[in-house]
């Protein structure tokens, strides 16, 4: 039992990182005011771009190159919706369909279908002692971004709740025409926070592809995206509860694979598409159970217009 | 936008009122001194240099503060958090909330205000608002301080207070500039008035020098107005009408009201109420058991302090908005499970405040937002079909009734004014001939002339037996068109007058919740 609970805890710290970076980063953009549907997108993009540069370079500046690239599609949306005002729903879907097509074309077209060549996974640390702890024997032998997953969610606490610029990015999300009125720029703000999320996307994506995966694949991120969306409004817009919320995704996920393999009896009961969907019907659930968007911040996806109050 | 060749010379120490009737220019005038907007031509000194803001920024430096007329705070963050907002203190490079609510607090105390630093902004009376706004300006050092439309929201009570306010501001050799269109209180408070009308400044006088009906005479351009060119019949606006009625600021404007008989209606009840229940958008409850009763031929004000209740009860009496909880007839059917499509059915309509939302699609044309809620009826339908013919007749008889300019069934709704919108839509609602109307804030934004006719076709409806709820945020309409008034405060009824026991002061302390002083 202790064992299967100790695998259990271990998948769940090895899956979650992509998952929780993406939730903070999508929560960041929208804390700000601007709809942040285009993560999946962002990810996709980190992860392609992280497994080529990892071809040729450290995979860790691999990983550093798909953050860079998150935020370089994320600057699209940007763009289209700060600088265009245009709705910011069709232009994060947008988004994704030209991750989705223009990520399929050029793995086939440089590496064929199968994905891209294997890469050198980022080496994962062994604590000292800690193994041998029953449990909490499972926080050791991640990777770096497990580590940094733990910790980063209460940074962003700190930035949000106890910085001035984090007071700025919450009062941009419900109220821009105040901060406008104080002579601070709404889309300076704004700008800053999607190219952030962007970032954090970005970086989710290249975890993915650098140490859950050691490639990019034909479907990365499969939905994780979303998954970091329902993570962030289920975590009522926070970065804890964003945390928290993905941790509970990630724990979905690893009962899904830890059921296939320890109970292969299931199979037979229950149909394998079943259980592949089990962490999205997961997030229906708690979405549906969630209800309205009552703590979404208050002028999120409303562009910002100088003459209009 | 709205400015032509306005100009405006501010003096320091002095507290200058900027009149004018809605869209003449005052408040776009005072965006641009703020740096919000930027001037397609002109010059700006200050001090006899000239200057040119390029953000709010640049204006906070040189010392000017607004109080927008919509608040500009954020409601989920504190008071302290809103007034530092963009210079905040820190602690090693963390926020320093300690010391901005001690900053806050010396500077509210410092201009003898009362505000609790730590308090949530969404949970401060409209009043307590508006301190906070006054208050970041002057945090911001503000030597100058721009007022719009500061009291278009305030009980009397809070009005006077704000007016000392302003002149203890002036007292301690600040300038304050007072955005306003009642003109009583203006006279009341400021020592110059600048008049503006259509994106011009058009006169500056002294306060002691003037009189209600002359700066209203100003700011509706006496006799010079070209009745087609702004789609106000000049019969509304012309001077006889505004002498002579110096009482109530904007209201002295308006054509005066037939003085009627005090009796009160006497007529079937058409709406009875007991202690209604409901729950508001944000959740919590808004009406907390509210009786009412509105007879036939009578028009029933509905004051209060926006927030308290007002539009939600507009809502469960037109079936938007479900009851949680009492009971009620609402024109020979129960009041519970009521839905628009019923209460249409009985005879309810409906002039809702936000018409764009809620009354009329703005991209149809006119005879298309006639016909709107009866377009499966004669005239506008006949069998399936809509009767294009009997549309545009009916639709061509209400625009001349209600003089809307263009008179003109077929252009799209956008394209009238807003004045001339609102006359569509209760041209539409009365022509079918409701037995109880509820309105909301009818003439709000809309100009003197158009106000006027509202207000007469609220009375017709009420001469034709109608029943009329009126819910209004503008006392001075309240007390002019109503029979009865009813006050709302967090969502209960704090006060019930009928029309010759009407007095303004004690209405205004109802309105922030105090309790009959006498029986």
């Amino acid at each position: 039992m202790l064992e299967v609970l100790h695998s259990l805890l271990f998948s769940t710290l090895d899956a979650a990182p992509a998952l929780v970076f993406a939730a903070l980063g999508a929560m960041l953009s929208e804390r700000a005011g601007v709809v942040s549907v285009g993560v999946e997108g962002m990810m996709r993009t980190g992860a392609f771009c992280a497994a080529v540069a990892a071809l040729v370079m450290p995979t860790p500046l691999a990983v550093g190159v798909g953050m860079a690239a998150g935020a370089g599609i994320a600057a699209v949306h940007g763009f289209l919706s700060i600088r265009w005002r245009s709705d910011q729903v069709v232009s994060g879907m947008a988004l994704n369909l030209v991750a989705m097509a223009g990520g399929t074309y050029l793995l086939e077209s440089f590496f064929g279908p199968n994905g891209t060549p294997s890469i050198t996974q980022l080496s994962r640390w062994n604590i000292p002692g800690l193994s041998q702890v029953p449990l909490l024997g499972a926080l050791s032998g991640h990777a770096a971004p497990t580590y940094l997953a733990l910790t980063l969610p209460f940074l962003f606490h700190l930035l949000l709740s106890r910085t001035p610029l984090g007071l700025r990015l919450r009062a941009v999300g419900d109220k821009p025409h105040a901060v406008a009125t104080l002579g601070l720029s709404v889309p300076a703000l704004r700008w800053g926070a999607v190219l952030g999320g962007g970032m954090m996307a970005g970086l989710g994506g290249a975890v993915l592809s650098t140490t859950v995966l050691d490639r990019f694949e034909q479907h990365t991120p499969s939905g994780l995206g979303f998954m970091a969306l329902a993570a962030m409004v289920f975590g009522r817009w926070t970065p804890l509860g964003a945390f928290a919320a993905a941790l509970f995704f990630a724990a979905g996920n690893a009962l899904r694979i830890g059921l296939a393999s320890s109970a292969p009896w299931l199979l037979d009961l229950v149909p394998q598409g079943f259980l592949l969907a089990l962490p999205y019907l997961l997030t229906l659930l708690v979405l549906a159970l969630q209800g309205q968007r009552g703590h979404a911040p208050a002028a999120l996806g409303i562009p910002f217009e100088q003459e209009s109050r | 936008m709205s400015l032509e060749d306005a100009s405006l010379d501010i003096v320091p120490g002095e507290l200058l009122a900027v009149v004018g009737e809605n869209g003449a220019g005052k408040s776009s005038l005072m965006n641009v001194l703020y740096g919000l907007y930027h001037p397609d031509a002109g010059t700006f000194l200050m001090d006899g240099k000239p200057v040119r803001f390029k953000s709010p920024r640049d204006a906070i430096a040189k010392g000017i503060g607004m109080v927008h007329q919509h608040f500009m705070l954020v409601p989920t963050l504190t008071v302290a958090e809103n007034v530092v907002l963009g210079r905040e203190p820190t602690k090693r490079g963390l926020l320093d909330l300690d010391r901005a609510c001690d900053e806050v607090a010396a500077t509210a105390k410092r201009f003898g205000f009362q505000l609790d630093p730590r308090a949530r902004v969404d949970t401060l009376t409209v009043g307590s608002q508006q301190k906070v706004e006054i208050v970041k300006a002057l945090h911001r050092g503000a030597q100058v301080l721009i007022l719009d439309e500061p009291t278009a929201v305030l009980t009397p009570q809070e009005s006077d207070e704000l007016s000392q306010v302003m002149r203890g501001l002036v007292a301690q050799g600040r300038t304050v500039v007072l955005i306003s269109h009642k003109l009583k209180e203006v006279l009341g408070v400021a020592d110059r008035v600048a008049v503006m009308r259509r994106g011009r400044t058009v006169a500056e006088v002294r306060a002691s020098e003037t009189t209600v009906s002359a700066l209203a005479a100003l700011m509706v351009g006496e006799g010079s107005r070209g009745a087609a060119m702004t789609g106000v019949p000049a019969t509304a606006v012309t001077a006889t009408h505004l002498t002579g009625t110096g009482t109530t600021g904007a209201a002295a404007a308006l054509p005066p009201a037939p003085v009627e008989p005090a009796a009160a209606s006497t007529g079937p009840v058409v709406l009875e109420a007991k202690d209604l229940r409901a729950t508001g958008d944000n959740g919590r409850p808004a009406l907390q058991g509210v009786s009412l009763t509105v007879r036939a031929g009578e028009i029933v004000g509905i004051a209060g302090v926006d927030g308290n209740g007002q539009r939600e009860l507009a809502e469960v009496l037109t079936g938007l908005r479900k009851l949680d909880g009492g009971e009620g007839t609402l024109l020979g059917g129960p009041l519970v499970g009521l839905t628009p499509a019923l209460a249409k059915a009985r005879g309810v309509g409906h002039v809702p405040e936000d018409r764009l939302a809620r009354a009329v699609v703005k991209a149809m044309t006119v005879e298309e937002n006639v016909a709107l809620g009866r377009h499966r009826q004669p005239p506008f339908a006949r069998g399936p079909w809509v009767d294009f013919k009997g549309r545009r007749e009916r639709t061509e008889q209400l625009l001349t009734g209600y003089d809307v300019r263009p008179n003109d069934p077929t252009v799209a709704l956008q394209a009238l004014s807003g004045g001339n919108q609102q006359k569509v839509v209760v041209a539409r609602e009365l022509d079918a001939r409701p037995e109880l109307l509820v309105v909301v804030q009818p003439t709000r934004g809309l100009d003197i002339g158009a106000v006027a006719q509202v207000h007469e076709r609220l009375r017709d409806a009420k001469a034709r037996g109608a029943g009329v709820v009126m819910v209004s945020l503008d006392l001075e309409e309240v007390l002019a068109l109503s029979d009865r008034v009813y006050v709302l405060y967090e969502g209960r009824v704090t006060g019930h007058f009928p029309r010759k026991d009407l007095d303004e002061r004690e209405l205004g302390r109802r309105m922030l919740g105090a309790e009959a002083s006498h029986g």
